[in-house]
């Protein structure tokens, strides 16, 4: 059933990545000040969102969690967790590259970028900390106080940083500037469509993620009938 | 009101044993002096640099400090397992990690107290200009680091690599409080009084310690009881 | 008619999906003493620890006199003493027993009582790093009686002890007992165990495999439980 899912998600995600990078290669025009580079865009802003849905799905299993006691959410948010940081180093080393053709820097103490970092430190210390704990109950408890923890903080941390410095383009999709067109609607419509993609591909890995989960749990558990065994 | 007397005989009882053995108030305080004297090796800061930047240099100190104090808090529960006599007594969760981080609170203040004039000596610096401001933001910072420190302490009390793990964990969390308390303590150095748009620093740490003391609070009792 | 002592109805432990503990069910009276057997890893010490809600139970649930193990009215009448001594080496004998009877609400001269009882009043404001171990042993037996508790776990009691503090140890438990207090405790010790004990229970890979009452076989006998209702003795 879930393979099936997996590869039906697959046959969706994969034609529509080709399609897209076709389409921002060859079919949209070069932006008037930056020239060819912003097309990192399509692939730093989507990245971005399909990152924040990963990190909002690991809050909301680990919420679950603590609330049901399941291994299956717990599952869940580490997968999701994992699946985000891939996502958000995309986004980050997309905008490392744009920073140094734009800005002539790898990296700049930007807000959002900083942020970006920040989330990325405390979701690998949630990872950190999940290694380091044998016990797979205790874990999952631990880990999901952890998640709850990381997503407060970083909720203050953008404030914080948001007043601290600024200097990030601002927003420019038309649903957060009050409906203000910003950008051509063919580029707007591009984002969406790189950002579906994305978000399918996220979604294989967080079900490939889980399955592997399953798997050690299960081998974790036989192993301990083994040992209770001799 | 049960709940406030449980934590503060846990504050006293932690607070008793720190004074006796006084193992992290000594290791904490010499660690934090040579701080502030390694940085003004590596930098030789002029007078007009220290203002600019010394907020910066105290919590990083104070942040370190912190760690350390923080480490031994739940860690002194494990010898003798008296984590599990604490646990099956009376004392909710809550009260067992509300004593805590007021013993926390209270060696790290009092270490803050000390390396403040260290500093004052050190960079030849008035940093009393504007005294109840500064301690009123000590406090709060101060406030954050146990309370989040504490919380952490509970959450690696059983782990392997305890002692790398609560840092590790600790530090990127703590932004949004250090940055805050960094940019206050800066303009609180200078002896101006603050301009009205620092206000919103003032409330970033306030609403960080409203809403990390409650999580903690809330969350305490499920993390002590395995 | 009144709520058992102990009542635990089909507590399920797990460690990830490793079941450490299955479906354990059984009622104590107040009054009576059980022993718990069982070998390394059965889950003795697991389901003590849900007992005296330390840990929670995955499944099922634990009920002390009708209350809610971690309700704070039923802590209070629970002894712990486990295989540690839980006290602080840093802090003198006085000290120790004054903080743990703040959580309980036991004022200081109760303190002193037991100072005495347990003959350590002549050293009690010296830190009890300095004690022998015997000394440990019956401040931590002092420790888990302080509060009066009407519930006891004992987690291996017999086993880091001391002759005099075992016998500290029996006398007050054989009066807890007369004064209508339950006891639990789990033991590798059978001999000792089965002098107090009135029920005795084997846990066998987290299974309670038999439950009943102490029978004059397994006095004489301590093999006897094992080759009759363990699996793999």
């Amino acid at each position: 059933m879930r393979t099936k899912l997996i590869l039906a998600l697959g046959a969706v995600a994969g034609p529509l990545l080709l399609r897209n990078l076709y389409v921002i290669m060859f079919g949209v025009p070069d932006e008037m000040e930056q020239g060819p580079i912003y097309r990192i865009f399509y692939y730093h802003l989507p990245a971005f969102l399909t990152a924040a849905a990963c990190y909002f799905g690991a809050l909301v299993a680990s919420v679950l969690y603590l609330a049901k006691k399941d291994q299956k959410y717990d599952a869940f948010a580490v997968s999701a967790t994992e699946t985000g940081l891939a996502f958000a180093a995309v986004n980050l080393i997309t905008g490392m590259i744009w920073g140094r053709i734009i800005w002539g820097i790898w990296w700049a103490w930007d807000p959002r970028l900083t942020w970006a970092l920040i989330c990325w430190l405390v979701y690998f210390g949630y990872l950190m900390l999940r290694t380091a704990i044998d016990d797979p109950t205790e874990r999952a408890k631990n880990s999901a106080v952890l998640s709850v923890f990381a997503s407060a903080s970083v909720a203050v941390t953008w404030k914080a940083i948001e007043w601290w410095r600024t200097q990030h383009p601002g927003p420019v999709l038309s649903i957060r500037t009050g409906g203000v067109q910003k950008i051509d609607p063919m580029m707007e419509n591009m984002i969406y469509m790189n950002t579906l993609a994305l978000l399918l591909l996220a979604a294989i890995f967080v079900l490939v993620r889980l399955r592997q989960e399953e798997v050690q749990r299960e081998i974790d558990g036989l192993r301990r009938y083994a040992h209770a065994m001799n | 009101m049960t709940t406030l007397r449980h934590a503060a005989a846990i504050a006293r009882k932690d607070l008793r044993s720190e004074f006796r053995t006084k193992e992290s108030i000594n290791s904490t305080l010499s660690f934090s002096v040579v701080i502030l004297l390694l940085f003004s090796f590596a930098f030789d800061p002029s007078p007009d640099m220290i203002v600019e930047f010394g907020g910066g240099l105290l919590w990083m100190v104070f942040a370190f400090a912190g760690a350390l104090i923080v480490n031994r808090s739940f860690a002194r529960e494990l010898p003798n397992d008296c984590i599990d006599v604490l646990v099956s007594s009376p004392a909710s969760g809550a009260s067992l990690f509300l004593g805590k981080a007021v013993a926390a609170f209270v060696l790290l203040f009092g270490i803050e107290c000390i390396c403040l004039p260290v500093f004052g000596i050190f960079y030849n610096i008035t940093w009393w200009r504007s005294l109840g401001g500064l301690m009123g933001v000590l406090a709060l910072g101060t406030w954050a680091l146990a309370c989040a420190g504490t919380f952490f302490s509970a959450l690696t009390m059983n782990l392997r690599l305890r002692e790398l793990m609560l840092p590790m964990l600790l530090y990127p969390m703590l932004i949004p409080a250090l940055l805050s308390a960094m940019m206050l303590t800066n303009t609180l150095l200078t002896g101006q009084p603050i301009p009205s748009d620092f206000t919103v620093w003032l409330r970033i740490l306030i609403g960080f310690n409203i809403m990390f003391t409650t999580l903690s609070l809330y969350l305490a009792e499920t993390i002590l009881v395995r | 008619m009144s709520a058992p002592a102990v009542a635990a109805a089909g507590v399920w432990k797990y460690f990830g999906d490793y079941p450490a503990l299955c479906d354990v069910r059984f009622d104590l009276d107040a009054g009576e003493c059980l022993a718990l057997l069982g070998r390394n890893g059965a889950g003795k010490t697991t389901l003590l620890r849900i007992l005296g809600g330390l840990s929670g139970a995955s499944k099922g649930e634990v009920r002390i006199d009708g209350g809610e193990v971690r309700a704070s009215g039923t802590r209070a009448r629970i002894g712990w003493l486990g295989h540690s001594i839980g006290l602080y080496d840093e802090l003198t004998a006085r000290e120790n027993l004054r903080t743990f009877g703040a959580l309980y609400g036991v004022p200081p001269a109760t303190v002193t009582d037991w100072l005495e009882r347990v003959s350590l009043a002549h050293v009690a404001d010296s830190p009890v790093r300095e004690y022998s171990r015997g000394m440990r042993q019956r401040l931590a037996v002092a420790r888990a009686f302080l509060h009066g508790p009407r519930l006891l776990l004992l987690d291996e009691p017999f086993t880091s002890l001391d002759d005099k503090a075992i016998a500290l140890l029996q006398s007050l438990l054989a009066a807890a007992r007369t004064e209508g207090a339950t006891i639990i405790l789990s033991t590798h010790q059978l001999r000792e165990a089965m002098e107090l004990a009135s029920k005795v229970a084997l846990l066998d890979r987290g299974k309670l495999v038999h439950f009943g009452e102490r029978t004059s076989e397994m006095v004489g006998d301590p093999g006897y439980l094992y080759r009759t209702y363990g699996s793999a003795a």
